[in-house]
């Protein structure tokens, strides 16, 4: 069962990666989309959820076009550093941040604009620079929302198969995902594997969820 | 009349069921290297059967044996190797008195087409300028297994595993190769020749046991009938041209 625990690890390190990178671009990007007005807002909102309607494997085949070896970057990467990304752990990340990152922006704008303006206006007469703004105001008062939504990012990464496949291979112990590592050990038979990997996954997810649940602003508000 | 909505999911759950149940004449698992030749076989004797459809289904054998074992309704199963059929057998999957071999196929190392690494023998395999080779897993894919083999008998498992790239079936490998995301490959001479523009060969690898595809109906097959004929026409003139059109040898 050391297989197992190797998964998780790999699993959870990837999760991980990718809801930090996530926490970055998507609290950014659902911030600009929250508070600027600019023509093809709603158009720039719709390009970026696509990932979260999209077939995996739709994705896992636009990165393997992208960054594979004959792709755009992927070709570039290798010329000028020698860097092959396809069937790294790497590689798995930037699938996992791709796919959860509609999570993290849209709970993030979502909070953002339930802050009041009127609150961060007041901040700025007491003469506060427009970061300090951000970082003392803005965030802290969305900051539940966007937690929220990181939770569900991560439990989404956690479980992404389809894209994570097809450009990080399945290579025991390198890239082989717990989600990978179930369908492998059905594939093969090895049903006490796959139960084993099955109630691993589903221990996390569950541990996961009942976080984000008790996150969720509505509920924390409730309670006073 | 009013509208009741347990009377309406009731009537949607028998309508959806009813669908599932009438489907699908004659379903054929076959290993992934087959996918062209059945593809091309499946016409010619859905026009010698009129009335009877063909579903393929195509995966690495092993995996199909799991869907098989835990209850897919198939009718036909070819394998790429010996073993898997041999652990149908052993669970009573399979009419065995039909079980046959109808096609036979050589072991090749592939690499892609633009590159100037081409290894002549397995040992060269061994080399670092080799990093990253696909291989079928050992556990599901008869490729793999076949690979595996091999390598064992020629004690470089041990060199070469730490660079296998596990490939899900043995069109994955193959794709691995096109895409020159690894440096070489194990697959069939007829998954090969299927990309002839993109891989090329580097040579052949003798194996111990020739590669025999065995093909049986299956004993749970709901269209027995059409399994026990679909099973007989693989050996007729017209398949067997399809069969070697598509580089297969005859047992």
């Amino acid at each position: 069962m050391d297989a197992a625990w190797v998964a998780l690890s790999l699993s959870l390190k990837v999760a991980g990666w990718a809801t930090a990178i996530n926490l970055l671009l998507g609290v950014g990007v659902g911030y600009a989309l929250a508070r600027w007005r600019f023509p093809g807002r709603d158009l720039v909102d719709a390009v970026l959820t696509l990932p979260m309607v999209m077939p995996p494997t739709v994705l896992g085949y636009y990165l393997l076009v992208v960054i594979g070896s004959q792709g755009v970057v992927g070709a570039w990467l290798l010329e000028q550093f020698g860097i092959r990304l396809i069937f790294t752990w790497q590689a798995a990340v930037i699938a996992a941040t791709i796919v959860s990152f509609p999570l993290v922006f849209k709970a993030a704008r979502a909070a953002f604009e339930t802050v009041d303006p009127q609150l961060e206006d007041a901040a700025r007469t007491l003469g506060i620079r427009e970061l300090a703004v951000f970082f003392r105001v803005s965030l802290p008062l969305a900051w539940r929302g966007i937690l929220a939504g990181l939770l569900l990012a991560f439990a989404r990464a956690l479980g992404e198969f389809g894209a994570t496949l097809m450009v990080a291979g399945s290579i025991a112990g390198k890239t082989q995902t717990l989600s990978i590592a179930v369908f492998e050990a059905v594939q093969a038979g090895q049903d006490d594997t796959a139960n084993f990997l099955v109630a691993i996954t589903s221990i996390t997810c569950i541990a996961v969820l009942l976080s984000a649940g008790r996150l969720l602003p509505g509920r924390v508000l409730s309670r006073g | 009349m009013t509208f009741h909505p347990a009377r309406f999911f009731v009537v949607l759950m028998a309508f959806f069921i009813a669908l599932a149940a009438r489907a699908a004449d004659l379903t054929v698992s076959a290993a992934a290297s087959l996918t062209n030749a059945l593809r091309d076989i499946a016409p010619l004797f859905e026009a010698a059967h009129p009335g009877t459809k063909v579903q393929l289904n195509f995966g690495a054998s092993g995996a199909l044996l799991q869907q098989i074992a835990k209850g897919a309704p198939a009718d036909v199963f070819a394998s790429a190797d010996q073993e898997t059929m041999n652990q149908a057998q052993a669970l009573s999957l399979i009419k065995t008195e039909q079980r046959r071999n109808f096609v036979s196929n050589t072991l090749v190392v592939i690499v892609p087409r633009s590159t100037n690494k081409v290894p002549i023998t397995l040992t060269d395999l061994s080399q670092p300028t080799y990093t990253r080779i696909a291989i079928g897993l050992p556990a599901s894919v008869p490729v793999g297994r076949y690979t595996k083999g091999v390598l064992e008998a020629a004690k470089l498992w041990g060199v070469v595993e730490p660079k296998m790239v596990g490939a899900n079936n043995v069109r994955q490998a193959l794709d691995y190769v096109a895409r020159t995301e690894v440096d070489a490959a194990f697959v069939y001479a007829t998954d090969a020749a299927l990309m002839a523009n993109k891989v090329k060969v580097a040579f052949n690898v003798p194996t111990a046991q020739p590669i025999l595809y065995p093909v049986a109906p299956l004993t749970g097959a709901p269209n027995a009938d059409a399994a026990g004929k679909f099973v007989d026409f693989l050996f007729t003139p017209s398949a067997i041209a399809v069969l070697s059109k598509h580089g297969f040898g005859m047992p």
